[in-house]
């Protein structure tokens, strides 16, 4: 994963309001297809819901990694 | 050469910034040393929350209906004109009506707007409250509705994520009132896999819409709508049928921001704290332009307004600023026509709503009536 090219990353740690999984909603639906997003959440739950939602949509989860007091979720954009 | 401070937009959060530096920068704008312009694209300031109120004739249209230039401290000069190029390397705004306005110091707070054309069909076929004449549209829609299901969702992104909950809410009232609760089934969606945003008034939520008989899907992202068919369909392969559609549409910034070159979807980046636009200095970003990660409501730019005005009015009279922003966002949630609740919150305190009582919704009532004090900046 060393290689991972990250086109956009969004800081919703500490975002209560609108949250983190409707951060990644908002940049799936803007951002081209192809491009690797990345949302840094302080919530655990995001781990979670992301992951749920991208399935349910179709949309391609690339990973998810903890980093101490937050978490890395990263997810292509594929149509 | 007087010190030239530009403000794009004339909504809550660049009237309450434009008001407050007035004050801090008074008597360096009465000796000539600064000069204030604002460029705004109406003549006119809306209180947008009143359009909730609207729908239910609870409130008339001149109600929440004022001259910008009656909120502006005399000392702002108010130009009507449509921003159409912010040009940060030459620092200067050009408008549609072929001005220039240079700056020294800008404050960019050009707002959202619905875009309903995002969603197909849903400009024919969906009603929203996020306009004054779309609340009209909707107010004489609920008169003539005489049963059936009433569908409400909400598009990503938004403003005033709780209204959704309040209009969910009022109908909820409103239908008992006209004793229609047994034609209708009111159905609410959401984006997400909770009732709401905030986790604690998702919570508090559920057992409101269980003992109210309201039904509710989440992970619900409006796709497209079939007017024809009155159905609404998800990005997550769901449809719905319905009689009636209200929606929150997605929203947009300002295209003078894409125009520039300073924000995909017309959102400019800006650090959470300082609300300085990334890179510049000189540059302030204020209410639902910013891409912070963060609710965009009035009271976001309202707070936002108070520590861009101090950063600035410091960075003129002294050459430094150190006031930062906490992510303060207070909300008050109308939970019929006769409660509300309100929550508060910042980038480290987590909301927690408290039980609805008739006080609140009083004072949210009393603040629609005060929002011109702190639109002033007096409040």
């Amino acid at each position: 994963m060393a290689d991972l090219k990250i086109d956009k990353t969004v800081d919703a740690r500490g975002a209560a309001c609108p949250g983190p999984l409707m951060e990644l909603i908002k940049t799936m639906k803007s951002e081209e297809v192809g491009t690797v997003i990345e949302i840094l959440s302080s919530e655990k739950g995001t781990t979670v819901d992301a992951p749920a939602w991208l399935k349910k949509v179709g949309q391609e989860l690339v990973r998810v990694e903890e980093r101490g007091d937050h978490w890395s979720i990263v997810a292509k954009k594929i149509k | 050469m007087p010190k030239r401070i530009v403000i794009v937009g004339g909504g809550a959060g660049g009237t309450i910034t434009a008001n407050l530096l007035a004050r801090n920068l008074h008597y360096q704008l009465i000796n000539g040393e600064v000069v204030i312009n604002m460029i705004t694209d109406t003549p006119n300031h809306v209180y947008q929350p009143g359009f909730l109120y609207v729908v239910f004739d609870k409130v008339r249209s001149d109600e929440i209906i004022r001259k910008q230039r009656d909120l502006l401290d005399s000392h702002v000069n108010l130009f009507v004109d449509a921003a159409e190029k912010i040009d940060r390397d030459n620092k200067v705004v050009i408008t549609k009506g072929g001005k220039e306005f240079p700056y020294d110091y800008l404050v960019v707070a050009t707002g959202s707007r619905i875009v309903p054309e995002e969603i197909p069909g849903l400009s024919e076929g969906g009603h929203w409250f996020y306009s004054l004449d779309g609340a009209k549209k909707l107010r004489d829609s609920l008169k003539d509705f005489d049963g059936g299901r009433v569908v409400i969702s909400t598009g990503v992104p938004h403003k005033c994520p709780v209204a959704p909950l309040e209009i969910t809410f009022m109908l909820y009232d409103y239908f008992k009132q006209k004793n229609m609760l047994d034609k209708v089934e009111i159905y609410y969606t959401y984006p997400i896999n909770r009732l709401h945003a905030l986790e604690p008034v998702s919570n508090w939520t559920i057992p409101q819409f269980e003992s109210k008989g309201i039904k509710y899907e989440v992970l619900f992202n409006m796709e497209e709508v079939d007017p024809a068919k009155k159905v609404l369909k998800s990005m997550e392969g769901s449809e719905l049928h319905y009689d009636l559609l209200i929606t929150v549409p997605p929203h947009s910034g300002s295209k003078v921001i894409e125009d520039s070159g300073m924000g995909k979807k017309g959102w400019v980046a800006t650090d959470k704290q300082t609300l300085n636009n990334a890179g510049y200095d000189n540059v302030y970003v204020v209410g639902d332009t910013t891409d912070i990660p963060i609710s965009k409501a009035g009271s976001t730019a309202h707070f936002e307004a108070d520590v861009v005005a101090e950063r600035l009015s410091s960075q003129v009279l002294e050459g430094c600023a150190s006031t930062r922003y906490d992510g303060k966002v207070v909300c008050f949630v109308e939970t019929g026509f006769d409660e509300a609740t309100y929550v508060w919150f910042n980038y480290k305190t987590p909301p927690r709503p408290t039980p609805p009582s008739k006080m609140l919704h009083w004072m949210k009532l009393g603040y629609n009536r005060l929002y011109w004090l702190s639109a002033k900046g007096v409040l």
